[in-house]
């Protein structure tokens, strides 16, 4: 089995922490899927090592840290990963804004999956916030798949 | 690790398809998810994950304590000296009403023995901190550094200076997660103070409000009722209080009155709570000896 590289875990930690900063209750709506960003850059640009795999253990974390339903984020980080994998080739070489295009589609799907999983729970069926979130998502995505790629350039040089 | 550096750069995928992994993990995370809604079953993989994932909390709640460290230190004399002389007061005010408190809770005691009614059952606290972390933002729920190391259980109510606050949904060995009497499914056994009606308030989602809506139109309930615990639950400590009648709709084309509270405990404030061990957990008070297990 193909393990994913430590530069994954390392930029999960971080994500993670962004995710649980605490932040006033009308800006928390805004605060983008950080898990789900770091996901679908390792997916896209290192998709033999972490597939779907590395995307349902980031998901898992994700899920103890917040206390949600073990699972949900698991289940909606593996679509999600499981799609960019499906179409790393057609997405990498999208013009930026076309990228961040398919990724505010990744986050839809991954809220999507999350709603689903809540409505079927019986939770509290939150409203409109979740589209800042994709929104917001996709315009961090351009700022951070910069970031990461001038952090490992050798790793995810295209 | 890999070593060379084509194979950091797969053009097409080798070993087994994405697909059929994707498959498997869809399987095992409906699974999880179905047992862990089942309760008690994923207890023990979701503590060692939290293990794993407390030095992510604690960074996370570094700036807060910092913070409040800075300020503790380079608060000005003059600050601390007035901060210390209201605490002083306040330590006066206390100890004057506790004193009656004293006596009164003799003559409760001696009352109870009269009617052969079980006696109160004493009650052990430990202060815990809340830590700042963020959790599901359509949910109220907060983590406290205080686990099951400390002897903290599922289903353990949590107070503040003020009134109850929640009770505890999953004690970690290091932290525990708990669940507010604000969020949308929790219900809290209460009674009102004044005459004994016994109901059951409900989270609203909204953190400024509890809902009652299990009350007909005739209830003998006014603004400004005190709500408080009634132990029935097993779950929360009786006479805590819980909130203050803020409405009283009475429609009389419907069978039950609109009725919501203000929770009087500060839900949004605040940085201290304290856990209540109280009889034997998931037992009715009756059958409760009267000094509780340590």
């Amino acid at each position: 089995m193909r393990l994913p590289p430590w530069q994954f875990w390392l930029s999960l930690g971080p994500a993670l922490t962004l995710a649980l900063l605490p932040l006033p209750p009308w800006l928390s709506a805004w605060n983008p899927d950080w898990v789900a960003l770091v996901v679908i850059f390792w997916a896209l640009n290192y998709p033999g090592r972490t597939g779907v795999g590395a995307a349902w253990c980031a998901g898992l974390l994700l899920d103890v840290m917040q206390g949600s339903l073990l699972g949900a984020h698991a289940l909606a980080m593996t679509v999600v990963g499981y799609l960019t994998v499906k179409l790393y080739l057609r997405i990498r070489v999208f013009p930026l804004s076309q990228q961040a295009l398919a990724v505010a589609m990744m986050l839809g799907t991954y809220h999507f999956v999350l709603f689903w999983v809540e409505g079927i729970v019986g939770g509290p069926a939150p409203g409109l916030d979740r589209g800042l979130a994709i929104v917001l998502g996709a315009l961090t995505w351009v700022p951070l798949q910069a970031f990461l790629k001038s952090m490992w350039p050798r790793i995810v040089k295209d | 690790m890999a070593t060379s550096s084509n194979q950091y750069r797969p053009l097409l995928l080798q070993g087994p398809s994405p697909g059929l992994r994707f498959l498997l993990l869809c399987v095992a995370s409906i699974l999880l998810m179905v047992l862990d809604h089942q309760q008690h079953h994923t207890r023990s993989l979701r503590a060692a994950l939290s293990v794993a994932t407390y030095p992510l909390q604690v960074l996370v709640n570094m700036p807060y304590s910092a913070g409040a460290w800075i300020s503790e230190t380079l608060g000005t004399r003059s600050d601390l000296m007035e901060e210390n002389a209201r605490l002083r007061n306040q330590i006066l005010n206390q100890q004057f009403q506790v004193q009656k408190l004293e006596a009164l809770q003799a003559e409760n005691n001696r009352l109870r023995e009269m009617m052969r009614s079980a006696a109160e059952v004493a009650e052990r606290i430990l202060v815990a901190e809340i830590r700042s972390v963020d959790l599901d933002p359509y949910r109220h729920n907060l983590v406290i550094n205080k686990g099951s190391r400390d002897g903290a259980y599922n289903g353990q109510a949590i107070l503040d200076a003020y009134g109850v606050i929640g009770q505890i949904t999953s004690a970690e060995p290091l932290s525990s997660r708990a669940i507010l009497i604000t969020d949308p499914s929790h219900a809290t056994p209460v009674e009102i103070n004044r005459n004994g009606i016994r109901t059951v308030a409900l989270g609203s989602g909204d953190p400024a409000e509890l809902r009652l809506p299990f009350l007909p139109n005739s209830t003998d309930i006014q603004v400004g009722d005190l709500l408080v615990t009634s132990g029935l639950g097993g779950h929360f400590p009786p006479g805590y209080p819980v909130g203050v009648v803020n409405e009283v709709l009475r429609d009389p084309g419907k069978n039950f009155a609109t009725v919501t509270a203000r929770p009087s405990a500060q839900l949004d404030r605040g940085r201290q709570v304290l856990l209540v061990w109280f009889g034997t957990p998931r037992s009715s008070q009756d059958l409760v000896e009267p000094e509780p297990e340590t």
